[in-house]
């Protein structure tokens, strides 16, 4: 590679930044590992002993629990759906040439720059207008609404990927649109619908906005943590379960990030293929 | 994926039904077969815009009476929180905030992306995934983990002072306006990354080595090729950025102390303590035409800025 010669040459000072930035990124948050394992009711320096009965006294919540499931409820509701409308909503703005592309893509990404509260405020008026009463249903559905736009935007990179003359190929052997569908277009965009629903999963599971507006009686995780955070004595435990959660979180989504990549990876490699 | 099922069409004939003719043009229209698989989608997501922006904006005209809310359409919200300076300092606060974040978040971002785009050859992938990561976690879990180390015996106090640094423990570190900038910059810094390295990565090589060929240095070839080219993915970074940040308010609850309260924070507790629906309507509708009307400038003047660089 010429160009690697004077262009992209190594330029360290600029690597000492970017590994100063990822610090950056990633060093507050680890403090809250770092505390949960102290044994002491107050966040702050000196260390005192190392002890793990934060995480007993985590594990012994009941409401702790109720809370868990109602997330991991909504949350595979949210995946399922958004997944579902990502899907069709890719396949429609890939495979075919419709007029108005711009503005129905636009439409449905809008979601991603409003801000939360606004869309909160604005669905729990919605709800209680039409005399809907605050459930994790109605969490359900603005978290789908906030989750289609990342479920679109990873889908629609799936389908542009691959050929669609394979589907093509498939229809005229004789396969009808739902055998074309099954045995063609699902195992290729496969990894991308993991992705999304792994994405979408953590995004829902960890939504605190609309969840704010939208929760009855029955709190989600990050509710449940939000009202904790009002009494000094819980502050250990929010610690050892904020740690938990941050690191099933960073596991679920590199793990999606990396099928997605590695998807999009593989793809390449078999196009660029004589 | 209606889209092959032409296979079953009948032969053409002379009797034929009105619906198999519906089906025929159905079939041969490609931009119809598109909206059918779209519809879904489509209408989903429509339904769950524009029904609650119709009741935001009919809220924002009708009056909270007691615990009744009166439909009388009036302009009496607009007029009150015209009237209330408390409103305007709020929301100028607020936009002030948020575009002193969406500028250092920028600022710092972009030697990231840069570095990630032109520096980094192989597990490019990993490195994206590392800059994106946080991001996908727990946003509460985020700015709680600043108050921790803001604190007034938070991680920095405590740790300065447990080394004999300070006596006293820092007080402009937490409940400040400056802790809610760099608590969002942290929270938001991949809005900042992903559109900056995209456009870094879109350009083409061949013109830095033509700029080098024909003489410019490197920081000439930065300012002359690289930056003009990257600034689409600067302008995109900073309004994502700004507009999502002006309408938070748990960053202000939780590290911005009562300097910090934002125009957010008046909107939530109209639907909570004061238990006003109206006129949180009314802050929230004039907060997004405040932010809209910015944003338009701002796109508008980069437009024209671009256009005298190229």
């Amino acid at each position: 590679m010429k160009s690697a010669t004077y262009i992209e040459r190594l330029n360290r000072p600029l690597r000492t930044y970017a590994f100063l930035f990822l610090a950056f990124l990633y060093v507050p948050v680890l403090f809250l590992p770092l505390f949960s394992f102290n044994d002491s009711l107050y966040i702050s320096f000196p260390l005192k002993a190392f002890t793990t009965k934060w995480y007993a006294q985590m594990f012994a919540d009941q409401p702790m629990h109720a809370a868990l499931m109602n997330s991991l409820k909504v949350g595979v509701a949210t995946a399922v759906f958004a997944t579902i409308l990502g899907v069709f909503g890719a396949k429609a703005v890939t495979r075919y040439r419709i007029p108005g592309r711009k503005p129905v893509v636009f439409t449905i990404m809008l979601p991603l720059v409003i801000p939360g509260i606004i869309m909160g405020v604005a669905l729990l008026m919605l709800v209680s207008r039409l005399g809907i009463p605050l459930s994790l249903y109605t969490v359900t559905l603005g978290h789908v609404l906030i989750s289609v736009p990342f479920a679109m935007a990873i889908l629609i990179a799936r389908f542009e990927g691959f050929d669609k003359s394979m589907e093509e190929a498939a229809a005229d052997l004789g396969d009808n649109a739902w055998w074309t569908f099954w045995r063609v277009t699902f195992p290729i965009v496969f990894p991308g619908i993991l992705a999304s629903l792994l994405l979408t999963f953590t995004i829902s599971f960890d939504e605190f906005i609309m969840a704010f507006f939208l929760s009855g009686t029955d709190p989600t995780l990050p509710i449940y943590i939000w009202s904790q955070l009002r009494f000094p004595k819980k502050l250990p435990g929010v610690l050892a379960l904020g740690s938990v959660i941050l690191v099933v979180s960073f596991v679920v989504v590199f793990a999606s990030q990396w099928l997605r990549g590695r998807g999009a990876a593989r793809i390449s490699d078999e196009s660029s293929e004589p | 994926m209606s889209d092959t099922v032409s296979i079953a069409v009948r032969p053409a004939g002379p009797g034929r039904s009105w619906r198999s003719r519906l089906r025929a043009l159905y079939l041969r229209s490609e931009a119809l077969r598109g909206y059918t698989l779209l519809s879904p989608t489509l209408v989903v997501m429509a339904f769950a815009m524009v029904a609650p922006f119709t009741i935001l904006v009919a809220m924002s005209f009708w009056t909270q009476t007691g615990f009744d809310i009166d439909t009388t359409l009036t302009l009496r919200n607009y007029q009150e929180a015209a009237d209330a300076p408390v409103y305007r300092a709020l929301l100028i606060r607020s936009l002030w905030i948020s575009g002193t974040c969406a500028v250092l978040t920028v600022l710092f971002s972009y030697p990231m992306a840069y570095y990630v785009a032109f520096h980094v050859h192989r597990r490019k992938l990993v490195w994206i995934i590392l800059m994106t990561l946080p991001f996908w976690t727990s946003y509460l879990l985020r700015v709680f983990s600043w108050k921790v180390i803001l604190g007034y015996n938070g991680a920095i106090n405590s740790g300065l002072k447990s080394l004999g640094l300070i006596e006293q423990p820092l007080e402009f570190l937490l409940y400040s306006p400056t802790a809610i900038v760099i608590t969002l910059a942290h929270a938001w810094a991949a809005f900042a990354i992903l559109p900056i390295y995209v456009s870094l990565e879109k350009i083409d090589r061949s013109l830095l080595e033509a700029a080098a060929d024909l003489g410019d240095g490197p920081v000439a070839r930065f300012l002359r090729v690289t930056l003009p080219l990257s600034l689409p993915g600067v302008i995109a970074a900073s309004l994502l950025i700004f507009i999502p940040t002006v309408g938070d308010y748990i960053t202000p609850t939780l590290v911005g102390g009562p300097d910090g309260i934002m125009i957010a924070n008046l909107i939530q507790v109209q639907f909570g303590r004061v238990n006003d629906w109206p006129m949180g309507a009314t802050l929230a509708i004039l907060m997004m035409i405040v932010v809209g009307l910015i944003s338009v400038t701002y796109i508008w003047l980069s437009r024209k800025a671009i256009e005298r660089i190229a």
